[in-house]
């Protein structure tokens, strides 16, 4: 199968020494990616890296078809005057954002809301939703954008159970219509349902199959401190992990 | 009827009627993206930052636009330049700097031989504007609206989220500095108004009377054209009936707007999102 997205010896950063160095990793089509890393470990720079936002410091890479950053729906204003449907039609906007929006435009952005489950929800305020529709909607403005590699920066963060399952459920779906799909986290033992697993902790500490990849001394070169490992019971020597999330104020 | 009439009657009154509305037009509807984008702050400091501009056009016998978007440039450049030093901080840099402008414009007025404009170009006087201010601030207000109209989407994308407008393919700073381009424009022409201390009134009032009863941006914006334009003809037509001070009346006028939609507030709930 053919790679999606191809990153060589990637660097970036904010001026400066870059925060993330050394990364290489190819992700065939359709697959999906888990990228873990503690606060500051790089995993936003890398995807505003990938989606053009950052200019890599060294290195390069080479994406098939169109990324699209999807931020998190917590830096989203609640407050600001804006519909389930206007922030989907959102994602029309690149190449001729000095126009309105088209008719069609607002049926792909209905047509992408009802992919995302959110059917009926067009006329209501953003800031009216919970946690985990709002992240539907984001996702869906990046449906809009017809984007084959979605970056999805901590989309499950704050999500209550049922959303969260929708949300999973959701990227499966994607995968198998042949979008690629990173999606940074820090939930460990999500990661093992993914295709493939990028490790970060200001470079690249390991890339590849979750089973084969996520052992104990993988997790701690990426998380350190802020990792507890628990021996699974069975006494075949596997281990938990639970990483300890710092919230930034 | 003569109520209404009334000030009708002469020139100098449609003028300054007709340049309240000009100015209502395009502040009222930038006034939402003043607030959006939490610009209140340099918006006083480029008002108050070009009063030099205003008062050298004035001791030339130049057009108080022109001076004004001199001034309004170099105080831009200024507190820009000042803010770069990330020591000090942008508010305390782009306070000095605007004091220190401010300071000097006023230090050009009070010469002995300056002309006593000073209070004109402080507190504005509609009344003063000539047919040739008038077809300047029209073209100026047109110039705006366009842009204001081109630049909608992008403004609210990154005005709901500027990390994600990021990878809408925007530009956020670019945005930014579109709307302080816009911004400028709109100060340079309601400065001859409104005068250097009270232009502020029509740039953050009516997105205050508005506050979050709305829906959508651009009803925020028509609405906030709608406040702009009616309380600034209230304050024209007070002034003209009660003999108070033009520029003041508007100004007053526009905060009473501010204050009775904070009231409104206060008793009446936001915008209800619609069922879904």
């Amino acid at each position: 199968m053919s790679a999606a997205l191809e990153v060589r010896e990637l660097a970036a950063g904010y001026g400066g020494d870059p925060v993330l160095t050394g990364v290489s990793f190819a992700v065939p089509a359709g697959s999906s990616v888990c990228v873990l890393g503690p606060n500051g470990g790089g995993k936003t720079t890398l995807f505003r890296a990938l989606a053009g936002q950052l200019a890599p410091a060294a290195g390069d890479f080479d994406i098939t078809g169109r990324p699209a950053y999807v931020a998190q729906a917590a830096h989203a204003r609640l407050d600001f005057p804006v519909s389930a449907l206007d922030v989907a039609v959102m994602g029309s906007l690149a190449g001729r954002w000095w126009l309105p929006a088209r008719g069609r435009d607002r049926d792909a952005a209905r047509a992408a809301l009802e992919r995302v489950g959110l059917a009926g929800s067009e006329p209501t305020a953003f800031g009216s939703l919970s946690g985990g529709q709002r992240q539907r909607v984001l996702i869906a403005r990046a449906l809009v954008q017809d984007a084959t590699v979605l970056l999805l920066d901590e989309p499950l963060a704050g999500v209550d159970p049922a959303s969260a399952e929708t949300i999973t459920a959701l990227f499966a779906d994607l995968a198998a219509e042949g979008r690629t799909l990173l999606v940074s986290s820090h939930d460990v033992e999500g990661a093992r349902a993914f295709d493939a697993v990028l490790c970060l902790n200001r470079e690249q500490v390991a890339y590849g199959d979750p089973a084969a990849v996520l052992d104990a001394r993988v997790l701690e070169t990426t998380y350190g401190r802020e990792l507890i490992l628990i021996p699974e019971s069975g006494g075949a020597g596997g281990v938990r992990a639970v990483a300890v999330q710092h919230h930034e104020h | 009827m003569d109520l209404l009439t009334g000030p009708l009657d002469s020139g100098i009154d449609r003028r300054a009627l007709a340049e309240i509305v000009l100015l209502g037009l395009l502040c009222g509807p930038l006034s939402f993206w003043v607030r959006s984008f939490r610009l209140a702050y340099p918006s006083e400091s480029l008002a108050h930052g070009l009063l030099p501009g205003l008062v050298l056009a004035a001791l030339a016998g130049a057009p108080l636009i022109l001076g004004a978007a001199g001034g309004v440039a170099v105080a831009a450049a200024a507190v820009a330049l000042a803010g770069r030093d990330h020591r000090i901080g942008s508010d305390t840099a782009t306070a000095v700097v605007v004091s220190g402008t401010f300071g000097l414009g006023v230090l050009l007025a009070l010469r002995p031989d300056a002309p006593a404009r000073l209070g004109e170009l402080l507190f504005g006087d509609p009344l003063g504007v000539s047919g040739t201010d008038l077809a300047a601030a029209a073209a100026l207000v047109v110039a705006g609206g366009v842009a204001l109209a081109a630049l909608h989407r992008p403004l609210a994308a990154v005005a709901f989220d500027a990390g994600g407008a990021g990878g809408l393919g925007l530009r956020p700073g670019r945005v930014r500095l579109a709307l302080l381009l816009v911004l400028a424009t709109a100060v340079a022409v309601a400065v001859q108004g409104l005068g250097s201390l009270l232009v502020l009134a029509i740039l953050v009032a009516p997105a205050a009377a508005v506050g979050d009863h709305v829906r959508s941006p651009a009803r925020a914006m028509a609405a906030g054209a709608a406040v702009a334009v009616g309380a600034g003809v209230v304050g024209l037509y007070s002034s003209y009936h009660l003999g108070g001070a033009a520029g003041a009346s508007v100004a007053l006028a526009l905060c009473a707007a501010a204050a009775g939609g904070a009231l409104v507030r206060r008793f009446v709930p936001p915008a209800a999102p619609a069922s879904a």
